[in-house]
């Protein structure tokens, strides 16, 4: 009995000398990360808003009001209302359901499949290598935005194609990373310690390589669902993307385009809304970023 | 070695064009079902979806297309236009020379901010001016362009009358009149790359300003804007020069979105109506020169790397 209190006395008046692992070493570095923390909250909000939205927003964000339209903010309309007399609020509100959704599928297949692309280039031959790379290359040399509109004009219209347009066009990024971090870890110790005891090419790449590599692509998912949305907001005010009457900010600019001078708030707040949920991306991957990789931290 | 360095360079851009050629045939090809019904419409004419087939050579082996598509391409025919029925180069050229004036504008515009704005900003890190710029720079990173381009012709438009809100004028027409009309759309894409470069010139300055030598050039008494201009600029300008390269793609990328926004007519724009006319042919041919044009900006900046610092060697 008595030895336990004082072992609890010890541990109070030490340092914390628990042993801590890399993963919530960099949660701690996170949560003390200012920037990153206020992207993190603005994207909480937002992924409550892309969830709850129909359930939370005020008006049904295809009633129309005649007597209401082009109304500026008030108490009623807090972002006032467009053409249509519909609550902008509303329709800004469930636009975070678009933009997320292709954010992260668009993300998801591109990091999926970029990232397994650069492990085998990385960590195969160099024929394979090379394969693989210049592909890549081929990829990166086309402008985001254009390859994107070239692949839905193969796939054609909607909000579905869009989400792999802007996958394919990520995937060369999160290759390049994920090939670059296995040539930087492929001849470590504990590679060459895991193959000495008998592990297969599948069981090196997947539980001994991978989990050394996934730093970058973290930070690099993060900076990308910046750009997808950005990208997702650019086809859909060019028409390409979602298509109406689902509510998205790239079209809720596009379709209130002629009205702006009529009424400024129209063009104002999906604006902002893209601005700030992007923002909120590149904040999040810069604390991720600094909290990942003290090294680099400036 | 060095002749070695550039010859392997200029075969691998010419290996990535091939593969560039073999995407934008393909844009046609990874249409789902029958691209000549769906160029046409549901309701067309048998004989019409047939006639179609037949000039985009769809009838024939693939690659049998491909190489009669990519023979064609090398001496300069890219086919015809679905909507108007002539020859698509000659329109894409007439399209090429606005493209390259707004791109080219668009990155002074980022250089004449980033670099004063970059370098400043590491010579004082967590200064008011570094806050300033670092805020600003994430703002203009977030930013859609199409929406600044939006709000800029709303308020210097629409509201001040200062300038046109979109068009173009041939530069050899009116000068004055092609300065007024790339003024905004110039501001719109250079404002996004130079958030992008000021953040990088300032990390690559930052990068340098640490090193051994910089601390040598201030101990031996040197003013420091020569430690800045003369020893730590010249060694960050590797890493500014690849960042440029870089954002010479993305700005293209920008150019695109800007060039929809102003009515400017260059080949962003003629690509997006050509998506919009399923006119392909039209769409292939822009696709592919703006994609070429990325792939030797590509070689120059790698090029580059030898005039600026001459201790490089390549294997």
């Amino acid at each position: 009995m008595a030895d336990t209190t004082i072992s609890k006395l010890n541990v109070k008046h030490a340092p914390d000398m628990r042993s801590r692992g890399l993963w919530s070493d960099a949660f701690r570095r996170l949560l003390r990360h200012r920037l990153g923390m206020v992207g993190a909250l603005i994207l909480v909000v937002t992924v409550i808003l892309a969830l709850f939205g129909p359930s939370l927003i005020p008006y049904d964000t295809s009633a129309m009001d005649f007597n209401a339209r082009f109304a500026p903010p008030t108490v009623q309309h807090i972002f006032g209302t467009d053409d249509f007399g519909r609550d902008t609020f509303s329709r800004v509100a469930l636009g975070a359901r678009v933009s997320l959704q292709v954010g992260v599928i668009s993300v998801g297949l591109a990091a999926t499949v970029g990232t397994l692309l650069g492990m085998l280039a990385g960590y195969g031959n160099r024929l394979l290598d090379e394969l693989i790379m210049r592909s890549m290359d081929v990829l990166y040399a086309f402008p985001a935005i254009l390859l994107a509109i070239a692949i839905m004009a193969a796939l054609g219209k909607g909000v579905g194609n869009a989400m792999i347009a802007i996958g394919v066009v990520y995937i060369p990024i999160f290759a390049r990373i994920a090939r670059g971090s296995v040539l930087s870890v492929r001849n470590e110790e504990f590679v060459q310690a895991a193959h000495a005891l008998g592990a297969g090419h599948g069981r090196i790449l997947f539980r001994h390589i991978f989990p050394n590599i996934l730093s970058p692509i973290i930070v690099e998912t993060s900076l990308s669902l910046a750009f997808a949305i950005l990208a997702e907001a650019a086809l859909s005010f060019f028409g390409l993307g979602t298509q109406p009457p689902d509510p998205s900010w790239g079209r809720m600019l596009s379709e209130g385009r002629g009205y702006f001078r009529q009424s400024v708030w129209m063009g104002i707040f999906p604006g902002l809304a893209i601005m700030v949920t992007v923002m909120a991306f590149n904040f999040l991957g810069d604390g991720l970023r600094d909290a990942l990789d003290p090294r680099l931290r400036r | 070695m060095n002749v070695r360095y550039i010859l392997q360079r200029l075969v691998l851009a010419l290996l990535v064009i091939w593969g560039v050629t073999f995407v934008v045939f393909m844009i046609v090809h990874l249409v789902p079902g029958d691209p000549a019904r769906v160029i046409l419409g549901a309701y067309a004419p048998e004989e019409s979806v047939a006639a179609i087939r037949e000039r985009l050579g769809l009838n024939r082996p693939f690659l049998e297309q491909y190489g009669s598509w990519l023979g064609n391409a090398l001496q300069g025919n890219l086919g015809t236009s679905l909507i108007t029925s002539q020859a698509v180069s000659p329109q894409l050229l007439a399209r090429l020379g606005p493209t390259i004036e707004l791109a080219v504008a668009s990155l002074l515009i980022g250089l004449a901010i980033a670099f004063p704005v970059g370098i400043l900003s590491a010579v004082r890190p967590g200064s008011k001016l570094d806050l300033l710029a670092s805020v600003l720079s994430q703002v203009g990173i977030s930013v859609p362009s199409f929406w600044m381009g939006i709000l800029l012709v709303l308020l210097f438009s629409l509201t001040l009358g200062w300038l046109p809100p979109s068009g173009y004028t041939p530069l050899g027409e009116d000068a004055g009149d092609w300065l007024a009309h790339l003024i905004l759309p110039a501001i719109t894409a250079g404002i996004v790359s130079a958030s992008v470069m000021t953040r990088f010139i300032r990390s690559a300055m930052l990068d340098v300003l640490y090193a051994n030598y910089i601390q040598t050039a201030r101990a031996k008494g040197l003013p420091e804007s020569v430690v800045i201009n003369k020893h730590a600029l010249r060694n960050a300008m590797i890493s500014i020069v690849t960042i440029i390269g870089l954002q010479t793609t993305a700005l293209l990328s920008g150019v695109v979105i800007v060039e929809v926004v102003f009515g400017w007519p260059g080949l962003g724009r003629l690509a997006l109506d050509a998506v919009l006319d399923r006119d392909y042919p039209m769409l292939q041919g822009a696709v592919l020169i703006i994609a070429i044009m990325v792939t030797l900006v590509n070689v120059t900046v790698d090029l580059m790397y030898f005039f600026l610092d001459p201790r490089i060697e390549y294997a």
